[in-house]
């Protein structure tokens, strides 16, 4: 069993590699040591409109949300404060705060200022937009397949079936198939008077399309899933409550859905682990483009590595992995946790 | 009209109440049926029509293509094998000399990893037949990793399930911090990495004993599942340029070996959470009883643990092998050309400058989709039984 050791441990030497490489530039294969400039560069230098957006011009109603934003998470700090949590607990509660200020700023100076997103927020729009769509979406044909009908296996297996083909192919079939002029929904862009529209120059419509071919390959993982769960469910107590005349939406509020909780919970924080990393899809249907408008960080780092900026490039690949810990680890602790304890 | 209805059924309910009330209990509405019903087919034609289509485009030739969309195959165009030659045979270089020579290649170097992995293996040449090169890389890379991923994660997960492990904390710190100790050597000072890591090892041999006397906490085998299980967080992104110049500083840039060890590595993390529960699921006295008859541990492990695992074993190993077979970022990175697999072959055909040739690219998608397809397919199974879901239920 000594084996564990040589499993682990080319693992844990990158991680270690990687930490030690964000503080070098690399110049061929000579280092130097420039302390954090990679970082402020993607901050404050000239990077900051790729990486934040453009954070000039914010308007009125930016800041409104920003201080509101600000304002209710220094509340929700407080009143922890004052409950008395654990030094480590402040600790980690500090810093989801900080990231939700920070990313409510952002949020304030850029999409309600009519300015620009940066990779970011793209990234971010990715996750949050991403997981509820295909949330909804998963656990609604989970339900509806859930009920008594027939054929359910063939449902099963043919909706399994996106999540395991190659994403790549899912980006080029999309390609496709949302082609204005050869896609096979011509007729349908005709009839809407939208033949001459290129969705690829349209930042949120291509945002959008990313999302969908993003949905049709992972809304199977949250279907499968979350189709488990419910046929656990006991059917006794779901039964009983239809002897006792409930109706289907009572029934679903006080029996089905806290017993699916824990598991619709931690499905969302698989997802979201998974989406954070988002690549091959916005790099095929658009490469990036209109500009960078759907440029994941991922996306970001290698386009900087390919540019043979090996500095700059760490340095994005770290402020997601830095994201990704405390977006998810926030989402752990006060979400998954809270519910894993009020079902026990 | 409701009225015969309602003589036939000799039910004294009205129309509203049969079409939105069930029947019976256990059964559904009038209604709620035809809405499931098309919700569910709508999904599935959506689910299906993006792979209908790229299966149609990749019997069309460039004017089926480019002029209008055409849907049914017979009815709307004449589907041809066009794309398929491409591929698969009008090559000039692609004879049966050069299919027999990438199986004996295959053959060779699949042999030549068993025997010492660490040479360097021979390389497919690169020039003669790319998609029969991409599809025999992509089997060999595939097939490799996940036997090494699984082989080696499922013995770590046994060992975390059956054995307890008590690493000092002091031990921890001293390799971490000399870990980091060898990597600014070697890039500060320019001091060979073997020298360094030789260094390093002995170092940390002789220090171990001294800090875990001073640092008495221990760590528990939930500690490190769950470091394990955490580095499914950890971005690619974020580990790939520092893989790419250690391969880089050990040659191994563009060789199978570097993307075998990479995949089995990025893999690891889902076998050991997925066979770690299987294992935990064991009743133990099976095994205990098998130890007082004096069989040892590893024939413990491998007579009668593997045998009661079998489904599960299954199961995670063609989850891996769909994952490494999918695998784009690691191959973007590592390989140019001599170990290209499918999705980089796929994603090159982009490059060209005439754009996009969708027929020739549909035909190639199409050879990379239909194993995983099949093996999805497989895989529902063990899905549909229970097998995966207890781990992904955490």
């Amino acid at each position: 069993m000594l084996l564990l050791v040589f499993a682990i441990f080319p693992t844990f030497y990158s991680v270690v590699f990687a930490l030690s490489r964000v503080k070098f530039t690399a110049n061929g294969l000579r280092f130097r040591f420039v302390w954090f400039d990679n970082f402020l560069a993607q901050f404050s230098g000239n990077e900051q409109a790729h990486f934040l957006g453009r954070l000039t011009e914010i308007s009125v109603l930016g800041w409104a949300f920003f201080v509101a934003v600000t304002a209710a998470t220094l509340w929700w700090f407080f009143k922890s404060f004052r409950n008395g949590a654990s030094a480590i607990g402040l600790v980690g509660r500090f810093i989801s705060a900080s990231m939700a200020i920070f990313i409510a700023f952002l949020l304030g100076a850029t999409l309600l200022s009519g300015n620009p997103w940066g990779t970011l927020m793209t990234t971010m729009f990715y996750v949050v937009v991403g997981c509820s769509v295909q949330f909804l979406i998963g656990t609604g044909l989970a339900f509806l397949c859930s009920q008594p009908i027939s054929g359910k296996n063939f449902f099963r297996v043919l909706f399994f079936i996106p999540l395991m083909i190659t994403p790549l192919g899912v980006g080029y079939a999309f390609k496709m198939v949302l082609d204005i002029t050869k896609g096979p929904l011509q007729p349908l862009w005709d009839a809407v008077g939208l033949q001459n529209w290129a969705w690829s120059t349209d930042a949120w419509a291509a945002r959008w399309f990313v999302i969908l071919g993003d949905s049709w390959q992972w809304i199977p993982f949250i279907f499968i899933v979350m189709l488990a769960a419910l046929e656990n469910v006991s059917r006794d107590q779901v039964e009983a409550a239809e002897v006792d005349g409930a109706s289907n939406v009572q029934i679903f509020r006080e029996i089905t859905w806290p017993q699916i909780m824990p598991v619709a919970v931690t499905v969302i924080l698989i997802r979201m682990i998974e989406a954070f990393k988002i690549v091959d899809l916005p790099n095929i249907m658009t490469s990036g483009g209109p500009g960078i408008a759907t440029e994941s960080m991922t996306l970001h780092s290698y386009f900087l590595w390919r540019a043979n900026d090996m500095g700059s490039s760490a340095a994005v690949a770290y402020l997601l992995l830095i994201l990704t810990v405390v977006v998810c680890a926030s989402f752990f602790n006060y979400i998954v946790l809270g519910q894993l304890r009020k079902t026990k | 009209m409701s009225d015969t209805s309602l003589k036939l059924e000799k039910s004294d309910r009205s129309l509203v109440q049969r079409l939105f009330e069930a029947p019976a209990i256990g059964k559904m509405s009038l209604v709620s049926k035809i809405t499931t019903y098309s919700v569910l087919w709508f999904w599935a034609l959506f689910v299906i029509f993006p792979i209908y289509w790229v299966v149609i485009t990749a019997f069309k030739d460039a004017a089926a293509v480019n002029q209008g969309p055409f849907y049914i195959p017979f009815v709307d165009f004449q589907p041809n094998l066009d794309a398929w030659r491409v591929h698969l045979y009008s090559d000039p270089y692609c004879d049966a000399y050069a299919i027999g020579r990438q199986l004996v290649l295959l053959v060779y170097n699949t042999f030549a990893f068993i025997v010492s992995p660490v040479i360097s293996l021979q390389a497919m040449e690169p020039q003669i037949c790319k998609t029969y090169l991409a599809f025999t890389n992509s089997v060999v890379i595939g097939v490799a990793a996940t036997l090494l991923c699984v082989s080696i994660g499922s013995m770590a997960a046994y060992a975390l399930a059956r054995v307890q492990y008590k690493p000092k904390f002091g031990n921890v710190l001293v390799f971490v911090l000399l870990a980091l100790g060898t990597i600014v050597a070697t890039s500060y000072a320019g001091i060979p990495w073997y020298f360094s890591t030789a260094v390093g090892l002995v170092l940390f041999f002789l220090l171990a004993r001294a800090f875990g006397k001073r640092f008495k906490n221990t760590l528990g085998n939930g500690d490190i599942l769950f470091w394990i299980i955490s580095q499914r967080i950890l971005p690619p992104i974020v580990v790939i340029i520092p893989i790419y110049m250690m391969f880089q500083a050990v040659g191994l840039l563009d060789t199978h070996l570097a993307l075998i060890i990479v995949y089995a590595v990025a893999n690891l993390p889902i076998v050991v959470w997925l066979m770690h529960d299987f294992f935990a699921g064991l009743p133990i006295e099976l095994e205990e009883s098998a130890q007082l008859d004096g069989a040892s541990r590893f024939g413990i492990f491998w007579d009668i643990v593997l045998p009661l695992t079998r489904p599960g074993l299954a199961a995670t190993t063609l989850l891996t092998l769909i994952l490494n077979w999918n695998e784009y970022l690691f191959a973007v990175f590592l390989s140019t050309s001599k170990s290209q697999t499918m999705p980089i072959m796929v994603a090159a055909k982009n490059a060209g400058e005439k754009g996009i040739l969708w027929w020739e690219m549909c035909a190639i998608i199409v050879i990379m989709i239909i194993p995983v397809i099949l093996m999805a397919i497989v895989l529902q199974r063990f899905i549909a039984r229970g097998v995966l879901l207890g781990a992904v239920k955490g």
